[in-house]
């Protein structure tokens, strides 16, 4: 049991960080972001470049994806949503714009990075074995820790400082928030940026664990829009309950539901729709805050 | 006046060498073979590995004044489909492939795609040449398939029984991703582990192919103690994170699977963890690479930047269709010719050293020949490369 449970929370605090880069471009612009798997993957893939290729410490690797996506970020929000949102009033629009950029990005990654599984070195040696109740790596708990950091980072930075304030206004009352002065456009593009810069700093993050590959992209889409459909679309403390239920009930089912075959995500899927037909705005709801 | 006469021998100069290139590019008929297969997405490298071997060998053979089929020297030109192992796709691929008059296709690469564009290349007279186990496809009454490769159900017992008889081995799991592939190479390889008297402690457990942790998927199996952990069908981006998972949860025993690897994404996914993991390499070994088999490595490196281990065994389809129509000239829009030319067909093998050659079996597997041969070349990993663990040929 303590295995599952600490199976569980790896997992979450993984999932909830790539679910909270979604969810803050989704409150912020009402985008549904289906590249944010991709923004991942690049993520991943400069981490390794940076630490595989060039030899560099892992952190400086983080940094730079977390640069390059941030960038990658507030061009793609500066030069391709906000002419789309400003021109177009349907939503399929920017859905349509996401997933063409989704397309470009995979593009992209095959052209630069190639078409094989890439990894870096485990960044710390050696297994934490807890009396053989908790079997965990030291790289995988540091990562984990890492991730939890950068979450609680995160709410301290929305909470607290005052681009963290000015997009949380944004995403309760754009109107609202543009009559008091928020400058809109800025601090969309921050809040894309700050996105992207999350799903990179994942990539770089897991890089060292799972490795990565150009078809990562597109199944960790689904899952971010799972955790946020969980927690409630744009709403940080949903994107983060979600993470965390969903690598929860991960972990349990591939447990307990092992002997039956592959149907953990066949239960995971069938309950998501159960739940939601009961509570269709997920466990908080907007407006998130 | 001095412009004019400028302007005039320009034209000339331009008009004579357009007509030379066009008469250059002119020279040689093309012949046109297709690949349908995936080159994008997770499963990526196993079709890029097949493109560019074929791209690679079409490159190097039309530098040498291209193929000479009957009495006319053709160039070789390579049409490619990315399928993104949709059998949908596949079946467009193979469709596209019609309408373009192309008779021979290497490709699919999964087993639902090349179920899938079956009717298409009976229909149109096409003969293909895919990456895929089931039998269906290579026993009669089907007739238009050629198994590219050793067969999981060919190499995994020969895996076994090596591994029972020099390691010890009496206990053995599988786990599979839970895709059409992967779980008919599970099922396979439960039947082929049993037959030769092993017991199977573990063969329920799968896993999504996008999983990012191991850990929870491993647990139980490892908690049956196997002696030999199979990764049946498992894709080279997921083998790293299996190893390594299953090192991690303090497994011991061997690990083994029935496709290729590669041994960068091995060293960069999993490093000293994956040392001992057996795996069916390319079909060449050092000592039996022939000069041919390393200059095609050399262009192929100098072409993509990077080789893939498994094109080794993927250069030989486009050598078998070229030697084939060779030896059949009226094959090369007749695949009815093409089939009568397989039961006798003889050519060296300019990718082996001594005197192997190119010939088509599979009668014992197939009640047919509808597979190429190719050496059955089992690897060991090992501080970052393959090491030869056995060679054995099939059928």
């Amino acid at each position: 049991m303590e295995q599952i449970l600490a199976n569980g929370l790896y997992l979450g605090a993984q999932y909830a960080l790539i679910a909270l880069g979604l969810t803050l471009i989704f409150s912020l612009m009402n985008v549904l972001n289906f590249a944010h798997g991709q923004m991942y993957v690049f993520g991943g893939f400069v981490t390794y470049t940076v630490v595989a290729q060039f030899g560099l410490p892992f952190i400086v690797g983080l940094l730079a994806s977390a640069a390059v996506l941030a960038v990658m970020g507030g061009l793609i929000e500066k030069f391709l949503f906000r002419p789309v949102i400003r021109r177009s009033k349907r939503e399929e629009s920017t859905m349509l714009l996401a997933a063409g950029i989704a397309f470009f990005l995979d593009a992209v990654i095959l052209l630069l990075f190639g078409e094989k599984q890439r990894g870096v070195p485990k960044i710390v040696n050696g297994v934490l074995n807890w009396d053989m109740r908790i079997i965990m790596p030291y790289d995988r708990i540091l990562i984990g820790v890492l991730a939890i950091t950068l979450i609680a980072s995160f709410i301290l930075f929305m909470q607290y400082s005052r681009t963290g304030r000015a997009m949380r206004a944004l995403a309760q009352d754009r109107m609202a928030a543009q009559l008091m002065g928020v400058d809109v456009d800025r601090y969309s593009m921050i809040g894309f940026a700050l996105g992207a810069m999350l799903a990179g700093l994942v990539g770089g993050l897991l890089v060292t664990i799972t490795g990565i590959n150009l078809g990562m992209g597109g199944p960790t889409s689904v899952k971010a829009f799972l955790m946020i459909m969980i927690g409630g679309a744009g709403v940080i403390s949903g994107a983060i309950a979600g993470g965390f239920i969903l690598g929860m009930m991960e972990s349990v089912g591939l447990t307990l539901l092992a002997a039956y075959g592959d149907i953990t995500y066949l239960v995971i899927f069938a309950t998501l729709m159960v739940f939601l037909a009961i509570r269709p705005q997920g466990l908080m709801g907007k407006p998130w805050g | 006046m001095k412009r004019r006469h400028f302007l005039a021998t320009t034209g000339l100069t331009l008009g004579l060498a357009l007509t030379t290139s066009a008469a250059a590019w002119a020279e040689n008929p093309v012949l046109k073979i297709g690949f349908v297969g995936v080159t994008s997405g997770p499963a990526a490298a196993w079709g890029i590995s097949n493109q560019r071997s074929m791209e690679t060998r079409a490159a190097w053979l039309n530098e040498l004044g291209g193929v000479t089929i009957g009495d006319t020297t053709y160039d070789v030109e390579i049409v490619p489909f990315d399928d993104q192992k949709d059998p949908k796709r596949a079946i467009a691929g193979m469709e596209k492939m019609a309408q373009d008059g192309v008779h021979y296709v290497v490709g699919p690469n999964v087993d639902d795609g090349a179920a899938a564009v079956r009717p298409v290349a009976e229909q149109n007279g096409i003969m293909y040449f895919p990456y895929a186990f089931p039998k269906e496809l290579y026993t009669p009454p089907a007739s238009n398939a050629i198994l590219g490769m050793v067969a999981n159900y060919q190499s995994g017992p020969a895996i076994y029984k090596h591994l029972m008889d020099n390691s010890g081995v009496k206990k053995v799991a599988f786990v599979a991703a839970n895709e059409s592939d992967p779980l008919s190479q599970r099922d396979g390889g439960v039947e082929a582990a049993k037959a030769l008297g092993l017991e199977v402690v573990s063969d329920s457990v799968t896993y999504q192919v996008d999983t990012t942790d191991f850990t929870p998927v491993l647990l139980p199996v490892i908690q049956s103690a196997p002696d030999l952990l199979v990764l049946s069908g498992v894709s080279p981006a997921n083998a790293p994170q299996l190893i390594r998972s299953a090192r991690e949860l303090g497994y011991t025993g061997l690990i083994s699977t029935e496709t290729a690897q590669d041994a960068t994404v091995l060293t960069e996914g999993a490093g000293e963890l994956a040392n001992g993991f057996i795996s069916v390499g390319g079909a060449s070994t050092p000592e039996l690479a022939s000069d041919a088999m390393r200059e095609f490595v050399d262009r192929y490196t100098k072409m993509f930047g990077e080789y893939n281990d498994e094109s080794n065994t993927k250069v030989y389809a486009l050598e078998y269709i070229l030697e084939t129509l060779k030896a059949n000239p009226a094959a090369i829009d007749d695949v009815e010719a093409f089939k009568s030319t397989m039961d006798t067909f003889e050519a060296p093998n300019p990718f082996m050293v001594g005197d192997a050659k190119l010939t088509y079996v599979g009668s014992t597997s197939f009640g047919q020949k509808r597979q190429v041969s190719v050496p059955l070349v089992v690897n060991e990993f090992r501080d970052g490369k393959f090491e030869t663990l056995f060679v054995a040929q099939v059928d």
